[in-house]
């Protein structure tokens, strides 16, 4: 593939380029209305909390003899008559059964009807009993940390990049990037559990670090233009995305790939419930968060900056050079 | 950066680097051999190895237990769980209110009620008090244990007992029972019968104690404080009945003083370990008795009123959550992790070998393995120095940190090839690259590990264990980009396939466009060097529009192809 080289050549001389800042108000309706959708797609499906959320027992029986649903649903009314139970065999061999809130006791005694009933060994029935302030607990901690994160990140950067507007544009990039990617994962019918809140988490690290990397790239470009330049502060810092463009498509590809192979695998094996859930969120923000960078913080970065009377000076000075 | 010779300094790095990795292997080594304490896997958690974790929540009118108390509850709880004789229990702390008790393999009902009954502190009186040995020295001169006492003994009192330190309740059976007690192995304390004598040991297991029935409870204590005692210096716990708990008190006050020891002696039994047993002194009617004398320092005083006041305030804890996992499941879940692990490597490797850095690939796959090796070793020791438990979430954040280690090296080639570009020698882009890279990655890096500092602090258990995998992985990777990339690529930039750039080398000038500005100039290889933009913006203004919009087409043609990559 040696026209990736060759593609990496112009884009560094700026021979070819793909027009981040000058087209910002295209990339920017593209990015409202991706926010809207996910924002408003979970009213339109309903969106689906696991259990750790709304409190209940699950139950899971490795390798029963039979796959018989009903034998789950007699299992769980022997012991209380009122439960609703929801069976679902996954990957094939193993059965699933979620049931509302039981009391602890009755959970066992459920645990101890299904293992009855499956023919397995007790040891081979997973219960969980889970109090439904649990997920929330874990949200709200989640959140503190998603608070003390951002004001962190935000210091930061100011200090590094020397301007807070370089941490308003990486953070308002993150914020984006967390309301596309939950929606994407509301979308695709898959339930909000703590380990898709693990992987929102994780890919809040992701974002801001790909951001920064091409940032820094940025940075430079900027820093390099003095007076004297041929470059208005736009195609500047156009340029540093673009001359970090290749950077961000192998990386994206090269971060994705682990990733995608988790989530493929944990889909068509049974239940990993754990590994789809974390993985899926994890994919779906990798390529959000490189989409989020190169086509939402750096035109708003640029849009930020251009307003700034000595920047607009020097703007103009290019332009009128050029005319 | 360019030293006089950055060959040697290079041969140098790598050299730490095989010590670094050899010390880590040794130190492990010793754990397994010498220590018999570690092991050349890592630990599993319980989700991976199968088991049962419990979830206790405080139960507190609206107030936020202290983190005394909350030590305390799970101090209580780790010997109510050591003392079912569960082994390998973990009982940590979790958030302001939460306690997670993890058990391997499967927690009998027994234990589980165990785990979730509320501490008891409970005052008796003494009947009788010895030392804790459980053996007598018999005519023979051999040691001996007490035999297990026989059940035709009478266990009834012949005389109906009128107080709680009568000897009355002494039956034959009670004493036999006594002498072959053992503090090693004690009874459960949640079976004793409040309105019989119990044998108890204290803490230390050096005393073993025959005590009446129930006085008191914990909760006629209002208060337990250590304290100076004014008159002579020495240390003191000074404890406060509330009205009820004064009154009784009182009465058992006036009832013990003036007997011979043990009758005088009077128990705070906590969790059915006696933690204190002082003799009554004086007739105490204003519940403000204090407990001093031998063996009571600032410390133990300390501790002592600690667990009176806890004692006193028993938070009850409410199961939020339990969980059992099948070892099957455990293992296979683990065998998919390592599976998709695998599969994920071989796909970044093909990626960048084939695709996009040519025989510059070998370096990031070389540079991925180093940190393989490094993380697992690494693992180890952190199972055996600080009980490091590898869960689910943690094999996931090391499957999603290769993503982010390759990144490193990505920004680094790239950063090499854009020196390229502007016409360097390869030896001196590797030196450039390195010095602009760096930077990059510093910052970038310190976002990562920030996010898994304040993920690691703030998060629960589960996602405790990804914050400290990802955190890890990202020192680690700094580390490995310093003393293994940036050497190696040192190195390689004077052999001949790289140094000559050879085109599939993944670093060939040609291919990278440096003769599109030919220009020749003399720069400082520092990392303030101003680049000529000029030059560059010059050759952007030349292009005719036509040149232009076939540079996009083409631009637009290429991106199509790279991305059914």
């Amino acid at each position: 593939m040696r026209s990736m080289g060759q593609w990496g050549n112009d884009l560094y001389t700026g021979k070819a380029s793909v027009p981040f800042v000058a087209r910002r108000k295209l990339w920017f309706i593209i990015a409202i209305a991706l926010v809207a959708i996910s924002v408003l797609a979970p009213f339109v499906r309903g969106v689906e909390l696991s259990i750790e959320f709304t409190g209940g027992s699950q139950f899971t029986v490795s390798a029963p003899e039979s796959t018989d649903q009903s034998i789950a649903t007699d299992a769980v009314h022997s012991v209380d008559g009122e439960a609703e139970a929801k069976v679902t065999v996954v990957g094939g061999t193993d059965i699933r059964v979620q049931t509302t809130q039981l009391s602890q006791d009755e959970t066992r005694q459920v645990s101890a009807a299904l293992a009855e009933g499956y023919g397995v060994d007790a040891a081979e029935v997973t219960d969980s009993f889970i109090g439904p302030t649990w997920g929330a607990d874990v949200t709200r901690q989640s959140l503190w940390g998603l608070g003390v994160f951002l004001v962190l990140t935000f210091v930061i950067l100011a200090i590094y990049f020397r301007t807070w507007k370089m941490s308003v544009a990486a953070i308002i990039g993150l914020v984006d990037v967390l309301v596309i990617t939950i929606g994407i994962y509301a979308l695709a019918g898959f339930a909000i559990s703590p380990a898709a809140v693990i992987g929102f988490l994780t890919i809040l690290g992701y974002s801001l670090y790909d951001t920064t990397v091409v940032f820094d790239k940025i940075r430079e470009n900027t820093a390099e233009d003095g007076e004297i330049s041929g470059r208005t502060f736009g195609e500047s810092v156009n340029l540093g995305v673009n001359q970090t463009l290749v950077r961000s498509i192998n990386t994206s590809i090269v971060a994705a790939l682990p990733v995608a192979a988790i989530l493929f695998i944990g889909v068509i094996w049974l239940g990993a419930e754990t590994l789809s859930d974390i993985s899926l969120s994890i994919f779906v923000g990798i390529l959000v968060a490189t989409y989020s960078t190169l086509f939402v913080s750096a035109p708003l970065y640029s849009l930020m900056r251009e307003k700034e009377p000595a920047i607009a000076q020097r703007d103009q000075r290019v332009l009128g050079a050029r005319a | 950066m360019a030293t006089s010779s950055p060959v040697r300094r290079a041969v140098r790095t790598l050299t730490g680097l095989l010590v670094l990795t050899a010390v880590l292997f040794g130190v492990n080594a010793l754990g397994v051999h010498v220590f018999k304490e570690s092991a050349w896997v890592p630990e599993l958690a319980l989700d991976l190895q199968g088991g049962t974790q419990i979830v206790l929540e405080a139960q507190t009118a609206d107030e936020t237990p202290s983190d005394e108390q909350m030590r305390q509850a799970v101090t209580i709880i780790r010997q109510r769980v050591d003392a079912s004789g569960v082994s390998e229990a973990e009982v940590t702390t979790q958030g302001a209110n939460n306690i997670v008790v993890q058990i391997p393999g499967v927690a009998d009902d027994a234990t589980r009620e165990r785990i979730e009954a509320s501490a008891q502190m409970q005052l008796r009186k003494v009947l009788y008090a010895d030392a804790a040995a459980n053996t007598f020295v018999g005519e023979d001169g051999e040691t001996t244990p007490y035999p297990t006492p026989d059940p035709s003994l009478p266990a009834t009192p012949t005389v109906e007992p009128t107080a709680g330190n009568d000897p009355n309740w002494i039956t034959p059976a009670l004493q036999a029972q006594f002498f072959a007690y053992d503090c090693a192995q004690p009874s459960d304390p949640s079976e004793a019968a409040d309105d019989q004598p119990l044998i108890a040991c204290d803490e230390t297991g050096s005393a073993k104690y025959l005590l009446g029935p129930l006085e008191m409870d914990g909760s006629s204590i209002s208060d337990a404080q250590a304290v100076v005692d004014q008159q002579n210096g020495q240390w003191a716990v000074q404890l406060r009945f509330n009205g009820e708990g004064t009154k009784t008190f009182g009465e058992i006050s006036q009832q013990l003083y003036g007997q011979a020891q043990p009758a005088n002696m009077f128990a705070f039994v906590l969790d059915g370990q006696v933690i204190s047993a002082p003799t009554m002194d004086a007739v105490i009617t204003n519940g403000r008795p204090s407990i001093s004398g031998q063996g009571i320092t600032q410390e133990t005083a300390q501790v002592l009123a600690d667990q009176l006041k806890f004692g006193a305030l028993p938070i009850s804890f409410e199961v939020v959550s339990s969980d059992t996992i099948s070892a099957t499941l455990g293992s296979q879940q683990l065998q998919i992790g390592l599976i998709a692990g695998l599969i994920g490597l071989g796909l970044v490797a093909l990626y960048v070998v084939a695709i996009s850095y040519r025989a510059l690939g070998f370096v990031i796959i070389a540079s991925l393995a180093v940190m393989a090796v490094l993380t697992y070793i690494l693992l180890c020791i952190l199972s055996w120095r600080v009980g490091y438990r590898l869960s689910l979430a943690g094999v996931a954040g090391l499957i999603v940190t290769i993503g982010f280690t390759a990144d490193s090296f990505i920004v680094y080639f790239e950063r090499i090839r854009d020196e390229l570009r502007d016409g360097k020698t390869i030896t001196g882009a590797v030196e450039d690259g390195w010095a602009r890279a760096k930077r990059t990655i510093y910052i970038s890096k310190s976002i990562n590990i920030l996010a898994a500092v304040v993920l690691y602090i703030l998060a629960d258990a589960t996602v405790k264990g990804f914050a400290f995998t990802l955190g890890l992985t990202t020192v680690l990777d700094i580390l490995i980009f310093i003393i293994f990339t940036h050497p190696v690529m040192q190195l390689l930039a004077r052999t001949r396939f790289f140094g000559g750039g050879h085109p599939l080398s993944g670093l060939d000038p040609d291919s990278l466009g440096a003769v599109f500005r030919g220009r020749a100039q003399f720069r400082a290889p520092a990392v303030t060097s101003p680049r000529s933009s000029r030059a560059r913006g010059e050759a952007e203004r030349r292009q005719t529009i036509a040149e232009r919009k076939e540079a996009e087409r083409r631009a637009g043609e290429r991106l199509g192809t790279e991305e059914n990559v």
